[in-house]
Order: C-alpha cells, then structure tokens, then sequence
C-alpha cells in the first residue's frame, strides 16, 4: 500500500495507483492523478469523470467501456457515446483511465 | 489488460444462467455471482438470473448494511439492464414462503413457479449455481 501527499494530505494508493478510500477524492486528487497519468484535464473530460461518478452513485459500481459508451451517448450525446471520443480524452482507456482519475474502483468486468 | 476481449464474429453464443440461493450477506456467494455476470455481460453470451430459496433477498429494496459494515450492493442489480442482462427469473414459493412480493424487489423480474423454473433450467448450456 503507497501513500502518495497531495495538497498536504496523505491519501493511500493501491498498487496500481486507484484510491484506496473513495471519500479521500477530490478535485485536487483528481487533478493530481490525472497528471500522473498524464491526463490535461479539460471540460470535456471533467464531463466523464462527473459522469462516471454519477453512475458509481448510482449502481455502486464502475461501469465496463461498453456500457459506459452506451450511457454515455444516451445522456450527452451520439457525438460522445463512442469509443474514438473517449479514447481520445483518456488514450490508456477510458473506463480504467477516468476512473483511476475519478476515485472510483477499476471497472467490474475489466478483463 | 484489455479492457474489453472482442468475441470473434460468429462466435457461438451459449445460454448461461446464475442461479442465486444464498441470502445476500453472511456469505461471499451473492457478491461473487453478481461480478461473474457482469464479467459474463463483455463476452456477449445469452445471461440470465435464477433467485431461489433465500436467494431472493438479494433483491429486497431498502436493505442497510451499516450494522454489519459491509457495502451494499443491491443498487448494482439495477445495472444489469445497461449490461443487456434482462432476463431476471424469481421463484413464486421461496417468494411467498418468505412474504415477499415483487414490489418489494429493486429490480423488474419474472416470476415463475417452480415447474416453469425448471424448464428454464432445461433451455441452458451452462447453469452456475452460487
């Protein structure tokens, strides 16, 4: 378990660099990871995070690429629903990449 | 890791069912089935859901899991729709035999009697029990 110190906290880290505890996200711990993935947060992707964490609100967890496109097209559009726009916001992927950034756990059925 | 395995074209598509008989906390079994049809959902197979015996707890709406420090998951099953996972079958007696109806449940589902339940279990080419 790692423990990395953003804004003067300490907040754990998996292995793989996902919070260990969700209520330690913020916007400054997000900005961070994302920087760690070498992510330039903008609007559009903090549209997908919103969203994304909206939908861990809801069904309690992170949902799989396809899902999320499809969602994702329902509630902001065709022009978003797909693979190359998310791809092109976070290119390690999507589900694992914005939801690293996020806080939320790896996607279920992320295989 | 990919994220999500292509299945290729033509693939053959099987009939799986979960069948779930555990009640939801106390044991790992009901966690366990929901992630394994969520996994199941990314290899575009023919999914469905059994809730037998205590199993259909599982699907009670407003369970609190703050007494037993353990998270809950009961809002997961309504995801199951995004996943393509529709077909969610209740057995009528272990429903009545524990003086649930379906509007106690979270989720829209089927129920069947047991002789109905069992011919759905005939259909498939795989059934996991948890």
């Amino acid at each position: 378990m790692a423990t990395v110190n953003i804004a003067g906290k300490d907040i754990e880290v998996d292995e793989e660099g996902y919070l260990t505890n969700l209520a330690d996200w913020n916007r400054d711990v997000a900005e961070y990871l994302a920087k760690e993935e070498k992510v330039d947060m903008t609007d559009a992707h903090w549209e997908v995070i919103d969203f994304l964490r909206e939908y861990y609100d809801e069904y309690q967890i992170a949902p799989a690429i396809r899902v999320l496109t499809k969602a994702i097209g329902k509630k902001l559009g065709a022009d978003k629903g797909n693979n190359k726009y998310l791809y092109e916001l976070f290119p390690y992927g999507p589900a694992k990449q914005a939801c690293k950034i996020g806080g939320l756990p790896k996607p279920t059925g992320c295989i | 890791m990919s994220e999500e395995m292509d299945m290729e074209e033509g693939g053959t598509i099987k009939k799986f069912m979960f069948v779930n008989r555990k009640a939801p906390y106390g044991t790992i079994y009901a966690l366990e089935s929901l992630e394994v049809v969520l996994i199941s959902a990314a290899f575009e197979q023919d999914v469905s859901l059994a809730f037998v015996d205590d199993g259909v707890y599982q699907l009670m709406k407003g369970i609190n899991t703050d007494g037993i420090e353990m998270k809950s998951f009961a809002k997961t099953y309504r995801a199951l729709e995004g996943y393509d996972i529709e077909k969610l079958y209740v057995d009528r007696e272990s429903m009545e035999a524990r003086g649930i109806s379906e509007d106690d449940l979270i989720v829209d589902v089927q129920v069947v009697s047991a002789a109905e339940m069992a011919d759905l279990m005939n259909e498939q080419d795989v059934v996991l029990s948890f």
